[in-house]
């Protein structure tokens, strides 16, 4: 087998370990939340028997290690079980289950996630190239304090201003990103546009700067002055030599935004209201909706671990040590 | 110009040239003012110590300047053209095109992220010299030329797949894969075992006399360049010292500095009284993981004297001291010291067990905590074997600089407020702290200038007597080894060769490694490449 294809694998075991220490921790760190589904719902008057026989009808009455068998059990075949809320006391049983609350916001998230990449990824490799080259220039520095800039404002505020300008001042995009399933595609970038703009903004400075960084670290390489004295111009060192070898560090912090675009968007989908999974998780937590939290973050968990999984193997293939062993 | 004189012309003349480097925060003069004339087809050496200014100079033949270094004044015409007034995009149609680099670390100095053929003819393909396959079978050509192995398959590997001796090859064709009118090797051997360098020399010697190329030689290791130049140019402090044809240069220089830097191996040690072995190494076996290095090791060491342990790289020399440090424990076989057993971990030893075995390494600049002052660097010793404190530890401190031939000033020094030579000091005296009886001298000498060494070998020999040391004494350097040995052992591939005396090791018969070892150490005899190819060949 190709050693490179043997670390791959590796990368997956290690990825999948990951993963079911994460279900571990989230399972834990929920049942350690304080307060009771069942009295929650049930309010103070309820009896101690009703919130018993409420509890016994959510499973909540079996020992954590059964229910966290039955919960992982169930995620392996795609079940994230049924949601609490919605349920009452009463019998009649309007809940519905996980996976049907979490995939159209899961949806929403990614189309949005996606959009912001396909602007924001190309716009950063490319900003972080061009300020390399012509690094310490005025063009250099403007791109520098710019991205510093909307990386240093809170991601409400640049929503805001964004709203007061593109939305206020001159009413281009809507400021509402309501979408919903039957929203057609064109329809939907068009009222996405403001949140993936904030975001973009939020997301560039990182990955630019350390796309600049890492190749600026190898320009001082003595590959790099051997490619100058084999006469290749300032744009074929950094694109044919520093670049190349530049991609590790620069994936590593593309994995790193990416996952950051799905998991940590919750305050912009607030300001646009943009029906995305953050939120679902954020009134999860709220109503004590257990299962949904964890649908959740064991989805946010996945997402994690599989961005930083590619970033590694883009990392392995890239490195020639690796892909030509001696 | 009329081309019948075209052929007398310099190919470069530098005049009056003045380079600056900046660094704290203010700019330095590198070069100041030098003068330099090479005709088309001559190989000139520039030689000198570190600082002297020699890569620049020779980068500055290109007309390149490394990053925070300026020109300030001067003339650099390369065939009519004065490249100190061109911008860097006009440079680079010289670059790679009619004037080629060969840098000192192969290593580093390949793009790890492409195939050696492609940069072997990026240059040539770049300035449409020649299309791409042609360039690639010319690149075959060359590494057949240079004797690199599978000439022509080796071109599809990539750098870390070659050793070091074969890139230096690869880059030598690389640099005359345009046919360029000058190439700069810059320290190109420095780097390699030496019966690796006399197959790069010979084969960098014999592609540049093929194609007439010019070349401009920096090295700080006079044998190598009486085999390559021409004329050898002698550099100190920015300034030229010297400039003369080679065998005029070799047998009668003029210059006191000059003299100086010939006489550097003279040092002579008197042979010490054969006493009984202090340290015996008996069928040591060792290992990284699974990869054995040291197979069934032997050597014995006698006391008050020193020990010279020599090899090329992946001898298994460090590791030998590194298994007696008990810093890797061995597989098999025994240390005795005094006659005593010594535990194989580094932790079952006793605290005196530590105190008498001493390391002095080659990398004077990472064996010290940048942070600490000299005052800690040798005081923790003290606090730590002989528990001493206070005024008698700062006493004892100062007593050990004396020795090492430093002032009371430099007590509150850090590492890097002293110069090469004194760190290797400092970290003398930080081995003696401890009152050792054994002394391993880790190519205490390799990183420094040949005066600086010359320096440090006679502290060394002048330590030995005055205390009764012990040396062990790891090194790749022939001379430093006829210098101060009185026993030698060869290693190659983990295994002990031969050991003896001095006279016995380096005379006749030799053992066929041995022999191979010796016969490439270079000689002060611009003939002597020549003359040992020759008698290799028949």
């Amino acid at each position: 087998m190709h050693p490179v294809l043997q670390t791959v694998l590796g990368r997956l075991g290690l990825g999948l370990a990951t993963l079911f220490v994460v279900s571990l921790i989230i399972f834990s760190a929920i049942e350690m939340l304080p307060g009771d589904f069942g009295q929650a719902i049930l309010g103070q008057a309820a009896t101690e028997e009703t919130v018993a026989a409420f509890r016994r009808e959510l499973g909540l009455d079996e020992p954590p290690y059964v229910r966290y068998l039955q919960w992982v059990g169930g995620a392996i075949q795609g079940d994230l079980g049924t949601s609490f809320s919605g349920r009452n006391a009463s019998g009649t049983d309007r809940s519905r289950e996980v996976i049907d609350l979490i995939a159209p916001r899961l949806w929403n998230t990614l189309f949005l996630a996606s959009v912001t990449a396909i602007i924001a990824v190309p716009v950063s490799l490319f900003l972080g190239i061009t300020s390399a080259l012509y690094r310490n220039s005025v063009y250099d520095r403007t791109i520098n304090t710019t991205t510093l800039t909307t990386i240093s404002f809170p991601e409400f505020f640049v929503a805001y201003i964004l709203i007061l300008l593109l939305a206020s001042l001159y009413p281009i995009f809507p400021s509402l990103a309501n979408v919903d399933a039957s929203t057609p595609l064109s329809e939907r970038l068009y009222r996405s546009a403001l949140p993936a703009f904030t975001l973009t903004l939020v997301i560039v400075a990182h990955m630019m700067r350390m796309t600049r960084a890492a190749i600026i670290n190898l320009l001082a390489s003595p590959y790099i002055q051997m490619a100058r004295l084999s006469g290749a111009s300032q744009t074929e060192v950094i694109l044919k030599h520093a670049l190349p070898n530049a991609w590790a560090p620069i994936a590593t912090v593309i994995a790193f935004n990416l996952a950051y675009l799905v998991v940590g968007v919750v305050v912009v989908e607030v300001v646009f209201v943009y029906p995305g999974v953050g939120q679902l998780m954020v009134d999860a937590v709220t109503s004590r909706d257990i299962p949904v939290v964890q649908g959740c973050a064991l989805i946010f968990a996945v997402t994690y671990i599989l961005l930083n999984l590619i970033a590694d193997i883009i990392g392995i293939i890239t490195n020639p040590r690796l892909l030509h062993p001696k | 110009m009329s081309s019948k004189n075209q052929k007398a012309d310099p190919l470069i003349q530098i005049n009056n040239l003045k380079i600056e480097g900046f660094s704290d925060e203010q700019w330095h003069p590198i070069i100041k003012g030098v003068n330099l004339t090479l005709k088309r087809g001559q190989v000139m050496g520039l030689i000198g110590e570190s600082g002297a200014g020699k890569s620049t100079l020779g980068l500055a033949a290109m007309g390149y300047t490394q990053p925070g270094c300026r020109i300030t004044d001067g003339e650099i015409i390369f065939d009519g053209t004065d490249l100190a007034q061109l911008n860097d995009s006009a440079k680079q149609q010289y670059w790679g095109n009619r004037m080629t680099y060969v840098a000192q670390s192969a290593a580093a100095s390949f793009n790890p992220a492409h195939r050696l053929i492609d940069q072997t003819t990026a240059s040539a393909i770049r300035f449409k010299i020649k299309n791409e396959s042609d360039a690639k079978k010319d690149a075959k050509r060359l590494y057949e030329a240079l004797n690199l192995p599978n000439p022509e398959s080796i071109g599809d590997r990539y750098p870390h797949q070659v050793s070091g001796g074969q890139l230096q090859r690869v880059m030598t064709a690389m640099a005359m894969s345009p046919r360029p009118d000058l190439i700069v090797f810059d320290e190109p051997t420095t780097a390699l075992d030496v019966t690796t360098q006399v197959e790069v020399l010979t084969a960098m010697k014999s592609i540049v006399e093929e194609f007439n190329t010019a070349a401009i030689y920096i090295t700080h290791d006079l044998a190598v360049v009486a085999q390559m130049a021409d004329v050898i140019k002698v550099l100190r402090y920015g300034n030229e010292i010297e400039e003369a044809e080679t065998r005029k240069m070799l047998t009668a220089p003029e210059q006191d500095y000059t003299k100086s830097l010939w006489s550097v191996r003279s040092l002579e040690k008197k042979p010490a009284k054969v006493q009984e072995p202090i340290l015996e190494i008996q069928n040591i076996d060792a290992a990284y993981g699974k990869f054995k290095v040291l197979h069934d090791v032997n050597i014995s060491v006698p006391r008050g004297s020193t020990v010279a342990v020599v090899g090329e790289s992946g001898s298994g020399k460090s590791t030998t001291a590194r298994v007696i440090t008990g810093l890797l424990p061995q597989l098999a076989g025994e240390i005795k010291f005094d006659g005593q057993i010594l535990p194989k971990r580094l932790e079952d030893r006793t605290k005196e067990q530590k105190r008498i075995i001493q390391m002095i390494y080659q990398m004077a600049d990472t064996a010290m905590n940048p942070r600490q002052t000299v005052r800690e660097i040798i005081g923790r010793p003290l606090e730590f074997y002989l528990n001493l404190k206070g005024r008698e530890k700062e006493k004892r401190i100062l007593e050990l600089l004396d020795m090492i031939e430093l002032d009371d000033q430099f007590i509150d020094r850090l590492p890097s407020e002293l110069s090469g030579g004194q760190k290797q000091r400092i970290c003398i005296a930080r081995a003696l702290a401890a009152n050792p009886k054994f002394i391993i001298c880790d190519e205490v000498t390799s990183a420094l200038d040949q005066i600086v060494q010359e320096g440090i070998l006679k502290l060394l020999m002048r330590l030995q007597k005055e205390l009764n040391l012990t040396y062990l004494f790891i090194t790749h350097d022939i001379s430093t080894v006829r210098a101060i040995s009185d026993e030698v052992v060869v290693m190659n591939l983990g295994e002990v060769v031969e050991q003896g005396l001095k006279a016995d090791v380096f005379s006749p018969p030799h053992p066929d490694y041995t022999e191979l070892l010796l016969s490439s150490v270079p000689e002060m005899d611009p003939d002597w490449l020549k003359n040992l190819n020759e008698r290799r060949n028949s």
